[in-house]
């Protein structure tokens, strides 16, 4: 097995312009030129893309799952960030 | 192209061996239920079972295996293809199942084994991989008929796979099934330009799916009585229909296809039921299934052998690539120096 320190890379597309890069799985390469290059044949054979992105998957920073509850709970309760909180008679119009 | 139930009742019904299971264990496992119960996906990094990772490793890879295996029956076909528009689609065709393999490989390594390991494991002939793609094909008929049942086994198999619990397995199965429905169609295409050829295309025609018509009632994995692992991998929300179920759908679908190419399924006990709107069909012969389970089929050492030869003389091209990178390396270094 000769190709072990081969790294890997999270491939993100875009689909086309006007959209963002989104993740659509991961491959091993030599380098970057070569992630590119293979997730063209891996990712895009049906035109699902017009860009790629290859990202080494040991760059990517990721929080911890177990932290969801104190990261993502607190936007819970906070319903006056939305606009629908907000109390406006009907006859107000363009609001 | 198809993920199979291959693990006999021993090795899989095994109980992992009696350890304490502390509370807090206890409580996660309580939790992750929940979770799947309400249809919330499991990602990469969420605590999960010991069980549930190793039985999703083990079918991922096997379904890996099974598309890097696939290539070959059909591969056999590509430089014999009769016209440039069959030779094309074949050639997208076997492209494709070594693209679903990447993607399945991918999604068992987010499940912490990795790439080498795995295809470690096939190459030492220790990893299982789908029983139908150790048949011979040798007729142009063959690929038709792989397209047409293969490939429609598969997507009868599949398509519940991309609502499976796991996050990255059942988005690789969305993409996968996205694709592979280009796979069954053109296999059917090809038996209908048979089948309404010559007497002696015809005759290749049903010679085709006298071969495959029962191998591909193996694809669906033992009877559910015989599968022991079916109540969890249900619980799991792994497997959302038994092999059974998805067998009967498989052959409802398909009778009508077969009347319509004028072809024979080669079954005498072969009938429709008015009452419960299904066919019912003859015993599958299990000792066949079993046998090739065991690598004993017509072509098991062939398809190993195979891939051996195509991971040792892609040696030379692999090393290359990693001398290179670390060429472009080297140079970039100088430039930024």
């Amino acid at each position: 097995m000769d190709r072990k320190d081969w790294p890997l890379f999270e491939i993100f597309i875009r689909p086309k312009n006007g959209l963002s890069h989104k993740h659509v799985g991961s491959l091993h390469a030599a380098d970057a030129r070569m992630a590119l290059d293979n997730a063209r044949d891996v990712y895009t054979r049906r035109g699902e893309g017009v860009s790629i992105w290859a990202v080494p998957a040991s760059s990517i920073a990721a929080s911890d799952p177990t932290d969801k509850a104190s990261l993502f709970d607190p936007a819970d309760d906070k319903v006056y960030r939305h606009p629908t909180f907000y109390d406006i008679p009907a006859d107000v119009k363009n609001i | 192209m198809y993920t199979q139930g291959l693990d006999a009742k021993t090795e899989q019904g095994a109980q992992p061996s009696p350890r304490l299971v502390t509370e807090q264990e206890t409580a996660l496992q309580g939790r992750f239920q929940e979770r799947v119960d309400a249809e919330e996906k499991i990602e990469p990094r969420d605590w999960m079972p010991e069980g549930y990772r190793r039985t999703l490793v083990r079918q991922i890879s096997q379904h890996a295996h099974s598309e890097i295996v696939g290539m070959l029956p059909e591969g056999n076909w590509i430089t014999r293809a009769p016209t440039l528009r069959r030779k094309v689609a074949l050639l997208a065709k076997v492209q494709d199942e070594g693209g679903h393999g990447l993607y399945l490989y991918s999604a068992a390594e987010t499940l912490g084994v990795s790439r080498d390991e795995l295809i470690g494991q096939l190459l030492s002939g220790k990893a299982k991989y789908s029983s139908i793609f150790n048949y011979p094909t040798p007729t142009w008929a063959d690929i038709g008929a792989i397209g047409w049942l293969v490939d429609g086994a598969a997507i009868m198999n599949q398509v519940p796979l991309c609502r499976c619990s796991y996050g990255p397995y059942a988005r690789a199965m969305v993409r996968i099934c996205r694709e592979e429905s280009f796979h069954q169609r053109q296999g059917y295409e090809l038996m209908l330009a048979l089948a309404q050829g010559t007497a002696e295309q015809k005759r290749m025609a049903q010679d085709a799916l006298n071969r495959w018509w029962w191998p591909s009632l193996m694809m669906f994995g033992p009877s559910d009585n015989q599968s022991a692992h079916s109540a969890q991998n249900m619980a799991w929300k792994i497997k959302r229909f038994s092999n059974d179920e998805l067998r009967q759908r498989f052959v409802d679908a398909t009778v009508p296809q077969a009347e319509f190419l004028g072809l024979t399924i080669p079954d005498p006990e072969l009938r429709f039921n008015a009452e419960t709107g299904h066919y019912e069909f003859g015993a599958i012969d299990w000792t066949e299934f079993n046998e090739i389970l065991k690598g004993n089929g017509p072509c098991n050492r062939e398809r190993i052998e195979a891939r051996q030869k195509a991971w040792d003389d892609g040696a030379w091209v692999r090393e290359a690539a990693t001398a290179h990178a670390a060429k472009r390396k080297q140079r970039a270094l100088k430039k930024a120096g």
